[in-house]
């Protein structure tokens, strides 16, 4: 079981707030974890990575494991703790403004 | 009793604010959508309970949403919008070509005689048609495709297609209108289209009377007379009395002629209304003083409209889709500021209140009148 965690406006379009968890299957990548998502979240299409392309959107970030995992290939094998359930995996909004 | 509801679009979510038809006391609802940019909400002419809402963000990208009970709960419906075959490349700010990117949705028209059929306007600069109350989108491409596409070129605030008017008279007529490329006219439902600028002079562009080019703002038109048309253009408000064929400018004594809204009264086909702003670089009203000007005349001649508006140190902006009216017997004037508040007009501009004082930077303002 993988937990995931959206960003808050991610959260309010999906209309559930908190975690989620997903089953996904091995080997546990960060596409067959944005498929899986978007999968049990149609909405989501389009909002974390293009619809087309699967290119990740330029502000959006992939934090696990203390570590920006945003530029990745989208087929490396994510953190065992991840793929363990002990550490979540994070889209994030990247930080703008000033 | 008749009512109105009045959408509002947000930088920060929708409102929908709501009262009866004295127009007296206002109910608010919301935010929808918190945090989200909202460009446009409206609702169908045919349908009133259902409302379209285009949500976006930097982030996430477009969402589409949809009400079917008059804005109380909302549905995510379709926001795949692809662009028709190669989409080929426009004018970049520095006269380069650059390749058609989607950002957003601007506006949202729902038609006036179906309310599965939407139209949608969207950055960069295209046309985009649901039948199916948004859950599918297809690109009217003959719009891009017409010829003069690759000459487009974005204004400050991207390139942006925000108008679409849809004539009354004749199902197959459209108006669109495109910043900074012009108006376009279509007769045969979005197949074919043609620019109708003639009479537009820009001084921002190399050739002041070119084809295209022109930074048109808004372009609005009353039920009874489709053929006569009032534009709100960069600076230079206008008039077309041939359905864009020709324009002539009706600026006339406004004190500035530069804005975006423009608007035309429910009931009296020659009575319009402006926000005059003091210049393409300064987004405030001239002298700090918001005011409103009506002519009843078409144009040229110009009244200020003050009472109740604030009249010192006032340095908002009124959006191009921030102003509406209702058509109840004495007809209401509506028009949001960048600075959060949503003024109303019981007596056609005569008077003034605020309904809401502290909403987010409204980009969006359009009014049901409910039997």
């Amino acid at each position: 079981m993988i937990r995931v965690v959206l960003p808050a406006h991610l959260s309010l379009l999906i209309g559930r707030h908190g975690e989620l968890t997903l089953i996904v299957d091995e080997p546990v990548t960060q596409r067959r974890l944005l498929d899986s998502l978007e999968e049990a979240y149609p909405v989501l299409r389009g909002t974390i990575r293009d619809r087309v392309t699967h290119q990740r959107r330029p502000f959006i970030r992939f934090f696990a494991c203390e570590e920006d995992l945003s530029h990745d290939s989208p087929d490396s094998v994510l953190p065992e703790p991840v793929i363990r359930g002990d550490e979540q995996f994070f889209v994030v909004g990247a930080m703008a403004g000033g | 009793m008749a009512s109105v509801r009045v959408l509002v679009g947000t930088r920060k979510g929708a409102f929908v604010l709501s009262a009866d038809g004295a127009r007296a006391s206002w109910n608010v609802a919301g935010p929808f959508f918190e945090g989200w940019e909202i460009y446009h909400v409206k609702a169908s002419p045919v349908n009133p309970e259902r409302i379209y809402a285009s949500q976006s963000s930097g982030w996430f990208g477009q969402i589409i949403q949809r009400s079917d009970d008059g804005g109380a709960t909302w549905a995510p419906v379709g926001n795949e919008f692809t662009y028709d075959g190669v989409p080929g490349t426009h004018q970049w700010y520095d006269g380069t070509p650059h390749p058609w990117e989607f950002a957003r949705v601007w506006h949202l028209e729902p038609s006036l005689r179906d309310p599965d059929t939407v139209f949608a306007g969207v950055e960069d600069a295209a046309l985009f048609k649901s039948l199916d109350g948004g859950e599918n989108w297809s690109e009217l491409s003959g719009l891009r495709g017409h010829g003069s596409g690759p000459l487009w070129q974005p204004g400050a605030g991207g390139m942006c297609l925000h108008t679409i008017v849809e004539s009354p008279r004749d199902p197959d007529r459209l108006f669109v209108a495109i910043s900074a490329a012009g108006a376009f006219r279509t007769d045969d439902a979005g197949v074919s289209w043609k620019p109708i600028n003639r009479g537009l002079r820009s001084g921002g562009i190399p050739d002041e009377d070119a084809e295209v080019g022109h930074c048109v703002h808004r372009i609005a038109l009353h039920p009874s007379n489709p053929d006569v048309l009032y534009m709100q253009k960069h600076w230079d408000v206008m008039r077309s009395l041939d359905a864009g064929e020709s324009w002539h400018e009706v600026s006339g004594d406004l004190p500035t002629d530069f804005g975006f809204v423009i608007d035309v009264h429910a009931h009296e086909p020659e009575t319009v209304y402006v926000v005059p702003i003091t210049s393409d670089s300064v987004h405030f009203p001239p002298e700090g003083k918001l005011r409103v000007y009506r002519s009843r005349t078409g144009g040229n001649e110009w009244e200020p409209l003050s009472r109740g508006l604030p009249q010192s140190h006032c340095y908002v902006d009124v959006l191009r889709d921030a102003m509406a009216v209702d058509s109840l017997d004495e007809c209401g004037v509506y028009f949001g500021t960048t600075g959060g508040q949503v003024y109303a007009s019981r007596d056609a501009g005569d008077s003034w209140e605020a309904i809401v004082h502290d909403l987010p930077a409204v980009l969006s303002v359009e009014v049901q009148t409910l039997a």
